[in-house]
């Protein structure tokens, strides 16, 4: 039935979603898509597992901890490892050339420091957007 | 001049020819162009260059103006005194800055920030800190109505009480609510953290799609889909921080906080539904 709950915490493989996994219900394998988030969106970060350039990101920004970066995980599109980027409201993937990590916190800490790399850099679409929309 | 240059720019991004089709952006990362921890476009500011300024005679537009016209000039620190509860002060911000608000603001204050850091010594009014992408806002009295609407990340914290509709349609990020919140907080949340340490109005959490809310007062009554979940050593741990971080710990710790989560029943994402309802129809 529509609404059949999917809670991306039951997930115990880290690679579910990397193994094709993801339409495992009833309602999945009917309408051939997965339903909801491929990641538990309410999955705290664990500090210990706090990256150098994160902690540079935190100090440069002045604040006292990860900040809007503890919504940032890491999540699975198209069976690719992938972040969400707010910015283009749109997926980008981790490049297969990279190694994943075993564990999900570990792999949301990568996110988050390629996230940050990547909506930094000069190339990223929203300075292209910036100067087309900016008002003042 | 400028708005036909930026005109040309969107037309040759394709921004007025591209199909909505929601999520169509997809890329993949390339780090070989790395930037810094600020965006390309941030102004480069300076925490220990500090200024003062007394809008007591400024319209908001006026203010706001003035606020961009000294980051431009490097002053990563600015004191505003003499807000008078104006409204939409500090809005639009996307760079690292200290505010120091010396009074209360209107509504809307600190609208679609991502980055700064705010303190208001004061009280503010409707729809705080709406929108805000990152950053911090701490204020230290009572807040109005839709504390934090539409909230997407950041820390946004009432030191005092809120109004109802606290953190309505919020979409990640935390808010944290010293005193009591009212009616329908947490109503639609989508994802992100609320903390109220006091009590909650009536159906808190209603129609909630997913998110947390922990509180540690009475809780009038719960909204639909707003269950019980179960309170883990990472919630307690993380509720701990973030309420030393803000000095707001209560004396008899987190053990005692109540934690709220989506029934997870309103879910309906698929894309079978809109022609399934056509033929029921």
């Amino acid at each position: 039935m529509a609404g059949t709950s999917y809670k991306g915490a039951d997930i115990e493989d880290v690679d579910h979603f990397i193994k094709g996994g993801g339409i495992d219900s009833e309602r999945e394998q009917i309408i051939g898509q997965h339903i909801g988030y491929r990641y538990d969106v309410n999955l705290l970060p664990d500090y210990e597992k706090l990256t150098p350039f994160l902690k540079g990101y935190i100090e440069f920004m002045g604040w006292d901890d990860l900040n809007w970066l503890e919504d940032v995980h890491m999540g699975y599109d198209d069976g690719k490892a992938a972040v969400f980027d707010r910015n283009i409201n749109g997926w980008v993937a981790i490049p297969e050339s990279y190694d994943l990590p075993d564990n999900q916190q570990d792999r949301d800490m990568m996110a988050r420091e390629l996230l940050i790399k990547f909506q930094m850099s000069p190339d990223h679409p929203m300075v292209q957007l910036n100067k087309a929309y900016r008002k003042f | 001049m400028e708005s036909v240059d930026q005109e040309s720019i969107s037309h040759e991004m394709g921004m007025h020819t591209q199909s909505l089709r929601g999520r169509d952006i997809k890329t993949m990362f390339s780090l070989e162009n790395e930037g810094g921890y600020a965006y390309a476009f941030a102004k480069d500011v300076d925490f220990n260059k500090r200024t003062e300024i007394d809008i007591e005679n400024m319209t908001a537009t006026e203010c706001n103006t003035k606020i961009r016209s000294l980051m431009d000039e490097g002053y990563g620190t600015i004191v505003i005194k003499n807000p008078g509860a104006k409204h939409s002060i500090i809005v639009g911000i996307l760079n690292k800055m200290n505010f120091i608000v010396e009074g209360s603001l209107g509504y809307f204050g600190c609208g679609l920030l991502d980055g700064p850091t705010v303190r208001i010594s004061g009280r503010v009014g409707w729809s705080f800190a709406e929108n805000m992408m990152a950053g911090v806002c701490v204020v230290e009295k009572n807040a109005g109505s839709t504390f934090g609407a539409a909230l997407r990340g950041g820390d946004l914290v009432c030191k005092g009480s809120v109004g109802s509709r606290t953190g309505i349609d919020q979409k990640g990020g935390t808010i944290l609510v010293g005193g009591d919140t009212g009616a329908f907080s947490g109503f639609m949340m989508q994802r992100g953290r609320m903390v109220v340490c006091g009590n909650a109005g009536k159906n808190l959490g209603d129609s909630m799609y997913d998110g947390t809310i922990f509180v540690g007062g009475e809780i009038q009554d719960l909204g639909v889909d707003a269950v019980p979940g179960e309170l883990t050593d990472l919630d307690k741990a993380w509720l701990t921080r973030k309420l030393t971080q803000y000095e707001m710990m209560p004396s008899k710790g987190v053990d005692h906080f109540t934690k709220i989560v989506a029934g997870k029943q309103l879910w309906s994402y698929d894309n079978l539904e809109p022609s399934e309802k056509k033929l029921v129809l």
